[in-house]
């Protein structure tokens, strides 16, 4: 697909790293505590990358800068992909990831807003953080800020009710403020999407309810990179990105496979994992 | 029956929002379709820009409201009691309760005082289920001043709040210039044989099965218990002390709401024999409510005869 916008090679590069990176310490972080969701945290890494090093207007100095983008993982089961990303931006030190899940620990089994620096919105319940960024963009509506609020969602999310109530009252709405990506990797907890629930057409059922969308590989930066451009620039509706994921992407043995939806590598899974990964960051 | 002035608890709450809107910015007031039965279609014509109709989803605006909570904003969610508490319960739970944001859960149609519209929308539950969230403050007032004055409080507190109101007019108990406190229990009588307790609608209620029962020769203290959490500890001290029975009175299941309540702190910090009057953990039915209080008997000449019967020792029935 040819690329609206040229980028900065070094730019890419950056993205591409930290894309690796966030995978890693997702990896790193599930191994230790030893429980954990690793296929969609490594299947929303370049998404995460695009928006933490690139798109999102945020301080982490100021997490709670009234004027900063939002950003709501609706998929918070998904969240160790979001606590690397944090901890790379600069909202906490990096070892702060290895008391992931454990007691006392501000690093959640799925996040919490109220113990966590950067994180917008309490979520891991599917199918509520579209409606959550709704409020959030009609409070800007109200408010007159300029903030722009970005939802991450799953395929789990799309089979929720109140995603699709969400969905309608943004449409009706208009709220152009709202950005969604859909992190579609066409896998669920029991198996492949398409033998349990489908959630096709996707398209089509977005655009009923006045939504304008857009479709791109959700691992290739410059497709998101373009996609996200043309999301927080576009008027009139909010904007829906459908993302074409691999759950697992970047390990191997986890790709596709809905048995890592919610399954910790053993040491010798981790230490291979982190092997293919280090071998991608070198490439 | 009462011979004071009835006005409807909604209509309370409409006035004092357009005010309150006048006053605050900060506050958003959220619909579910029934605008015209809140009474919030005043505010939304006063204030279009701060009103959002969600349409007929309640998760959708429980949920919309914890995001506009984040914002800085004060979202008042308005709907029937039984489609906010259970309906849109996770979403108060976990996006609210747990995220501890500004979002206030205001309510009619609480309790069978709904009647005619059957079962589906007696909300008989809903005390039981907010108060067992953490960081939630429960208000039931008893009548439109009640409404009035505590809805102000309420939108001042910082926090989580569920509100509930009746749905049919109510007897006005209090003067204009009635000071309410959240959390602190109003003695609107005094007596040292039993005293009652009572939440909401049935706070009139209580008032006149207390003069009933000072015709028999019993002097009842009455509570007006309208913060059922946190619950007034001392004024509860103070009755399991001063007196050998404490009366509970709810347009609630007795299951989980002011009768448990109640009862939790009794027993655990001053026993005495707490009988609970409410609905006893049955779907009633469709009809007038004064027939329905009759049947589970909660109308006054009912509770009258079961309080001086409990005094008596006959066995709670």
């Amino acid at each position: 697909m040819g690329h609206s916008m040229e980028y900065d090679p070094g730019l890419l590069a950056t993205l591409h790293r930290q894309a690796n990176q966030i995978r890693q310490e997702s990896i790193r972080m599930i191994a230790a505590a030893g429980t954990g969701h690793p296929g969609g945290a490594l299947s929303e890494a370049d998404i995460l990358a695009a928006l933490y090093f690139s798109v999102l207007r945020i301080d982490p100095q100021n997490p709670h800068w009234p004027d900063r983008d939002r950003f709501i993982l609706s998929k918070g089961h998904a969240c160790a992909g979001l606590y690397a990303a944090l901890a790379l931006r600069g909202y906490f030190p990096i070892e702060t990831l290895a008391t992931f899940r454990r007691f006392g620990s501000i690093l959640q089994g799925h996040p919490d807003m109220t113990k966590t620096p950067g994180v917008d919105m309490t979520t891991g319940p599917l199918g509520n953080g579209l409606g959550a960024g709704v409020g959030m963009a009609l409070g800007a509506r109200i408010t007159g800020r300029k903030f722009r609020v970005f939802v991450l969602i799953g395929d789990g999310d799309a089979q929720e009710g109140c995603t699709w109530e969400a969905s309608m009252l943004a449409g009706f709405q208009k709220l152009s403020n709202l950005v969604c990506i859909y992190d579609y990797n066409h896998s669920q907890v029991d198996g492949p999407t398409y033998e349990i629930l489908s959630l096709d057409p996707v398209v089509e059922k977005w655009q009923a309810f006045n939504w304008a969308v857009r479709v791109i590989d959700g691992h290739d930066m410059p497709d998101i990179l373009d996609a996200l451009a043309w999301a927080v620039e576009h008027r009139d509706s909010p904007s829906l990105i459908v993302a074409k994921t691999i759950k697992g992407k970047g390990v191997s043995f986890m790709e596709d496979q809905a048995a890592w939806h919610g399954k910790a590598p053993n040491v010798e899974q981790a230490e291979q994992a982190l092997k293919e990964l280090m071998q991608e960051e070198q490439a | 029956m009462s011979d004071r002035p009835k006005m409807m608890q909604r209509a309370a709450f409409g006035n004092a929002l357009v005010e309150l809107g006048e006053q605050n910015p900060r506050i958003v007031v959220l619909d579910a379709d029934i605008s015209s039965s809140l009474y919030t279609s005043q505010f939304a014509k006063r204030f279009p820009e701060r009103h959002i109709n969600f349409g007929v989803a309640e998760q959708n605006m429980v949920i919309g409201a914890a995001g506009l909570a984040t914002t800085g904003l004060i979202p008042l969610a308005c709907t029937y009691a039984t489609f906010a508490t259970m309906r849109a319960c996770e979403q108060i739970r976990s996006f609210i309760c747990y995220a501890k944001l500004n979002v206030k859960i205001v309510c009619s149609h609480g309790g069978l005082e709904v009647g005619w519209d059957g079962p589906t929308h007696q909300a008989t539950e809903d005390v039981a289920i907010m108060r067992a969230m953490p960081n939630m403050t429960v208000v039931v007032p008893a009548d439109a001043v009640g409404t009035s004055a505590l809805i102000r409080q309420v939108v001042e507190h910082d926090g989580p709040v569920y509100f509930r109101m009746g749905r049919n007019p109510t007897p006005v108990i209090y003067d204009p210039g009635q000071e309410f406190k959240i959390g602190k229990a109003l003695q609107l009588r005094d007596g040292e044989d039993v005293t009652l307790v009572a939440m909401g609608v049935m706070v009139s209620v209580a008032l006149e099965a207390a003069e009933l029962l000072a015709r028999r020769g019993i002097q009842a203290r009455l509570l007006d218990m309208h913060t059922i959490k946190p619950l007034d500890e001392n004024a509860l001290s103070a009755a399991a002390k001063d007196t050998p029975l404490i009366v509970t009175l709810e347009d609630h299941n007795i299951i989980g709401g002011l009768g448990a309540a109640v009862a939790e702190f009794v027993t655990a910090n001053r026993p005495v024999p707490v009988l609970r009057i409410g609905v006893p953990d049955v779907f009633a039915e469709s009809g007038d409510p004064l027939l329905l209080f009759n049947k589970y008997a909660m109308d006054a000449g009912s509770i009258a005869a079961r309080v001086a019967a409990a005094l008596k020792g006959v066995p709670y029935a």
